[in-house]
């Protein structure tokens, strides 16, 4: 549905040349929800950006729906971002206008007949629980209504395209979680590819198929949400995976346990076997669990488990080689004394 | 100093009519420079660097344009019109003659005013209006327009206020009004009572129109 191909963004500024995005290609499919992570600064919001050309590409091009958007000209770009609707972390919505009047205006820009703009947006109003909020000021509104006036402007033209730059950022865990809930339902209901930015990981985690992780304007690894929860490649990804898995021990737990440290990552159906328990039985050792969760993710379990091993050596590596043909990963995070 | 009321009530016509020509000329000043300022508000906005009409040939001439005759004194600018004054209302005295020159140094005052309320709007609802696909027009009707209703107001009571000033200057070449009348018997005269009651209407008035036009600024803003 959407290809960026070697797409780079070069900010002039006093100071000489930025790099807001450095060559970046990607290719987000078809009815797929699309997470780009990373901190403030990575060149998320301007990548974002390009995919409508808010902001014009410096060199490469990005090609939405089989039209590639970098060649167009002022008038039919115009008509091709009625295709794709856009969401803001703050909302943007005109504060002087009712919400009626803000979601009437992108079917204004569609020239839709003013007979039918009034059930439609009506339409729009149902979809996102606001019926009661037609004639009401923005001003008027919570951040989470405001957010849902935001997506019905933006659907109002069946756009096959939404992006989402920081949509929840603004936004408490719950209104988060009930805005999540409605994109996740305009994806499946109404086909329609999201590309979404954040710097959340739960956001990722939560509604994400498949997810890039974003440094200094690069995309530093890309790949299914699960796949790189399960085994992170780069460092920068750890680290948002622990801003919502952590694996933390406490400084005073850490001191006593003298045995093999490892952690244990069980991947789809075989989370829920006892891999664990065999090793137990199989092998002269001991194991003790320190930490560990079943998350589940687009709802396939990844269980992550930190545990202690104690025992012969021969019989820990003999045991951590039988683990490791079981499951997707084990990892040594400290060797026994 | 000294008040004289017989004086004043003798007085009162001719400050009744001084009044009406003030009000003229700042109804007419303030029309043209509504009618004018606020495209040529619109056009310094929306054709500045990142907005969607950028053109920098078109807004440094304007915004020359606009400098040049706001740096110009407003009696020189009042003599230097006369020949269009006279061209344009076959007249170069009284308060016609003077809303002349009046519309003309008001036109780029509000113009620029106009383009600060722009400016403040938050750039991401124009952006936006533009990723939803609105039309350059549809922008400036639906989003530019009424997102700075409110600091449009406050630029014409500003405007208005000014023009209570730059008014009075308009009694040297015969223009009639409040500022005027106080200027010729109260300044050159030495007539207290007419200095006395002139700037005390002048200083009502003006605490009138912006007690006013904060309240309207208020009302119709909905944020």
């Amino acid at each position: 549905m959407i290809t960026i191909n070697n797409l780079s963004k070069v900010y002039r500024t006093k100071k000489g040349e930025i790099k807001g995005v450095d060559n970046v290609s990607l290719t987000i499919n078809e009815g797929e929800i699309y997470g780009i992570v990373g901190y403030s600064g990575a060149g998320k919001s301007s990548l974002v950006r390009c995919i409508n050309l808010l902001e014009r590409p410096t060199t490469g091009n990005i090609t939405v729906d089989g039209v590639d958007l970098t060649t167009l000209k002022s008038e039919e770009l115009r008509q091709a971002r009625l295709r794709i609707g856009m969401i803001f972390q703050h909302f943007n919505l005109v504060s002087q206008k009712t919400v009626f009047e803000n979601i009437a205006f992108s079917l204004k820009a569609a020239r839709v007949p003013a007979s039918k703009i009034n059930d439609r947006v009506e339409q729009l109003l149902e979809m996102v629980g606001l019926s009661d909020k037609r004639d009401v000021y923005p001003g008027q509104l919570s951040g989470g209504q405001k957010q849902r006036v935001g997506i019905a402007r933006a659907l109002a033209n069946n756009p096959k395209v939404l992006l989402c730059d920081e949509a929840t950022s603004a936004l408490d865990p719950t209104t988060t979680k009930s805005i999540l809930k409605l994109l996740k339902k305009i994806n499946r209901e109404l086909n329609i590819t999201i590309v979404l930015i954040t710097h959340e990981m739960d956001v990722v985690k939560e509604i994400c198929h498949r997810m890039a992780i974003m440094q200094g304007g690069r995309v530093v690894e890309e790949g299914k949400v699960y796949d790189i929860f399960a085994s992170p490649k780069e460092e920068l990804t750890r680290e948002f995976i622990e801003s919502v898995i952590s694996f933390e021990l406490p400084e005073t737990i850490l001191k006593k346990v003298s045995g093999t440290l490892v952690k244990v990552v069980f991947k789809g159906e075989v989370a829920g076997e006892s891999v664990v328990s065999d090793t137990i039985q199989k092998f002269a050792i001991n194991g003790n669990f320190l930490h560990g969760s079943i998350d589940y993710i687009q709802e396939q379990p990844l269980g992550i488990f930190v545990m202690e091993l104690t025992g012969g050596k021969a019989e820990i590596k003999k045991a951590l080689d039988y683990i490791g043909k079981r499951t997707a990963l084990v990892e040594v995070i400290r060797h026994g004394v | 100093m000294e008040f004289d009321v017989n004086h004043l009530i003798e007085f009162l016509p001719e400050i009744n009519l001084a009044f009406m020509q003030t009000l003229y000329m700042i109804a007419i000043a303030l029309f043209v420079a509504v009618m004018i300022g606020l495209p040529v508000g619109i056009l310094l906005f929306v054709t500045d660097k990142g907005l969607f009409w950028e053109n920098r040939i078109i807004n440094q001439v304007i915004g020359f344009i606009v400098n040049m005759i706001r740096s110009i004194p407003f009696i020189i600018l009042l003599v230097a019109l006369i020949p269009f004054t006279v061209w344009l209302v076959d007249s170069m005295i009284g308060p016609t003659a003077a809303s002349v020159s009046l519309s003309v140094a008001a036109i780029p005052f509000f113009a620029r005013l106009v383009e600060t309320a722009f400016r403040k709007i938050d750039y991401g609802v124009i952006e936006a209006a533009i990723a939803a696909g609105g039309t350059p027009w549809m922008i400036i009707k639906d989003v530019l327009l009424p997102e700075a209703k409110s600091g449009i107001i406050s630029g014409i009571t500003i405007t208005v206020v000014s023009l209570v000033g730059t008014s009075a200057i308009a009694g040297t070449v015969g223009g009639g009004g409040i500022g005027d009348l106080a200027i010729r018997f109260g300044y050159y005269r030495y007539d207290d009572t007419i200095m006395i009651t002139t700037v005390v209407i002048l200083i009502v008035f003006v605490q009138l129109i912006q007690l006013i036009g904060d309240k309207i600024a208020k009302v119709v803003d909905k944020k």
